[in-house]
């Protein structure tokens, strides 16, 4: 079985879910290549054939021209899988590549269970099985779902790769960068999170006493952060922050897969939550059944206390 | 102009959810339905975009399904949309992304679409693939998961969102697809007024048989809930014996209680 990997760099810094692509063919058991649109000094360090587009003349966010460089290294490699990363670069690019080679796609996979690509669904609450009907595959990768162990020191074998489409109808003004961060949860030891569960604005309050009183920091999940009830730099999740801190505490968050993927790698993950089900469960070390606001003054008073 | 909506119907996502009798997906039965919610913000944007322009365009709302979707589409039509577009199919879960794309495209195909705007994935499936695969089929441009909209002069200027809080900036000439993403704006509450209208405004019946010439490229094998990683400790009751057990666990079990 062959895999082409499609890495991904931005601003001249390879992205590191292009390792866990190389970990994710690693469990398919995948002959692996290489194809990324960049710079030589960023090619992936991984023993395997390379196809490297200059990105000073095909551009750094031009789907078109990505989409026929893609392509262009299938045709040479004839691998039974196109493997992406489920990011924002992965998610636009992998339906333009499946769609010309007419094959089917597999979105975010999260793991392979008995040899099949398993799925999630209802925002973590069901997985399921997929199978490609045809006998090649465009498949994406959840980030996180795959770590890179080994050691990062292969070299490549680089083959430059040029494509006769020369323009793009899109244009790519630039970047703007993250908010200014009031907080740096990166660097927190303990983040207390709060979620839609705790209903509206002025219960993040409630979470946010409770946060103090570990001597923690408040993060959110999206919906509190798209609601305006706190600043997107609370936000943690794959389109906020990614933590690991030594405790995490999750209230009332359901446990959507973007969020899991942020803060499944904490050291000790608590979840309180009325519902004993919510995927977040799944993530949870220790999984409290209570509404959170009745319970978190009380924690918060003990803590005080102790 | 011309503006097409591309919308789908999902279960709540609060719902407990229950594999059917083939185990090959959820049980349809006792589920409440509602649009997307990615979906809302792709009505929206459709409607203020109308709105900047005069209300001169005509929105049409496209949603694929059995006859329930009709709710989904009433509600986009009294957000503003102006026609809905009901492809009847009592088996539309079944369909995979590329079936799916395929008959919005084929809807689409003779009645050239200035703008279409869809969500940047549905709640239940998250494929993220329906939106991109219908300008592919197109050959429309698009740009995905846009946080920001902007139309001036035939170009649509995106803001997309990238990891970590990063956007970045792309221009996209019209013809074009955009799939939104969550906090993209406000989308409005139907007002008594505009559901009333709505109820006026044309609903039109496709049947799927005469869009939908592809096989499906995916499909499938088994739905399951996930597997527990176990080992996880459950603490219920009383609020103050639990909160008591809670910290006698992280001090035992972590290095940051002291």
């Amino acid at each position: 079985m062959k895999a082409l990997l499609v890495c991904e760099q931005r601003e001249g810094k390879l992205l590191d879910t292009s390792y866990e692509l190389v970990a994710f063919a690693e469990r398919l058991g995948a002959e692996v290549s290489l194809v990324l649109v960049g710079k030589e000094a960023q090619a992936p360090q991984v023993a395997a054939k390379l196809y490297l587009a200059d990105v000073d003349k095909y551009g750094e966010y031009s789907p078109e021209l990505h989409k026929h460089i893609v392509v262009a290294a299938v045709l040479k490699e004839n691998p039974d899988y196109i493997i992406f990363p489920h990011s924002s670069y992965g998610w636009d690019l992998a339906p333009r590549v499946a769609a010309t080679l007419r094959v089917g796609q597999v979105s975010e996979v999260v793991n392979i269970v008995d040899g099949k690509l398993e799925v999630s669904l209802c925002n973590g609450k069901l997985r399921r099985t997929v199978s490609p009907k045809g006998a090649r595959a465009v498949l994406t990768v959840q980030a996180g779902a795959f770590n890179y162990a080994g050691q990062q020191s292969g070299a490549p074998q680089v083959e430059a790769i040029e494509i006769s489409q020369g323009s793009s109808a899109l244009q790519f003004v630039g970047y703007e960068p993250a908010e200014k961060k009031e907080v740096d949860l990166g660097r927190a030891e303990i983040i207390v999170s709060a979620g839609r569960g705790v209903g509206k604005k002025e219960n993040v309050a409630v979470i946010a006493e409770l946060a103090k009183a570990f001597g923690g920091e408040l993060g959110a999940s999206r919906p509190v952060v798209d609601a305006g009830w706190v600043g997107h730099s609370h936000q943690v999740g794959t389109t906020g922050q990614t933590v690991s801190p030594k405790l995490y505490v999750a209230c009332g968050i359901s446990g959507a897969i973007q969020h899991l993927a942020g803060m499944k790698k904490s050291d000790f993950i608590v979840a309180i939550n009325k519902d004993k089900e919510a995927p977040i469960s799944e993530a949870a070390d220790v999984m409290v059944v209570a509404d959170v606001l009745q319970l978190a003054p009380v924690l918060a008073e003990k803590l005080r206390a102790a | 102009m011309n503006i097409l909506v591309c919308i789908k119907q999902v279960p709540d996502m609060e719902s407990r959810f229950k594999v059917n009798g083939t185990g090959d997906w959820y049980d349809e039965a006792d589920l409440a339905y509602r649009m997307n919610e990615y979906d809302e913000y792709a009505v929206e944007q459709a409607v203020q975009l109308k709105e900047q322009l005069g209300n001169q365009p005509e929105i049409t709302v496209l949603s694929i399904g059995a006859d329930r979707v009709g709710e989904a589409l009433k509600k986009a039509l009294a957000m503003g949309c102006d026609k809905a577009v009901q492809v009847q199919d009592n088996d539309s879960a079944r369909k995979d992304p590329w079936q799916i794309a395929n008959i919005i495209a084929a809807y689409a195909g003779d009645k050239n679409f200035d703008v279409i705007f869809t969500g940047m994935q549905s709640q239940d499936r998250g494929s993220a693939q329906v939106g991109v695969t219908v300008a592919e089929l197109l050959g429309h441009n698009c740009a995905s998961t846009l946080v920001g909209f902007e139309y001036a002069d035939g170009v649509v200027t995106a803001k997309r969102e990238l990891e970590g809080g990063v956007k970045s900036v792309v221009k996209v000439p019209v013809p074009a697809l955009v799939t939104c993403q969550l906090g993209l704006n406000v989308p409005r509450y139907p007002t008594l007024p505009n559901i009333m209208k709505a109820k006026k405004k044309e609903l039109q019946l496709v049947p799927v048989a005469s869009l939908l010439k592809e096989e499906a490229a995916t499909g499938t094998e088994k739905l399951y809930p996930p597997v527990k990683s176990g080992g996880g400790i459950v603490l219920e009751g009383d609020l103050g014996d639990i909160a008591d057990r809670l910290l006698g666990i992280l001090k035992e079990k972590t290095t940051v209680m002291k």
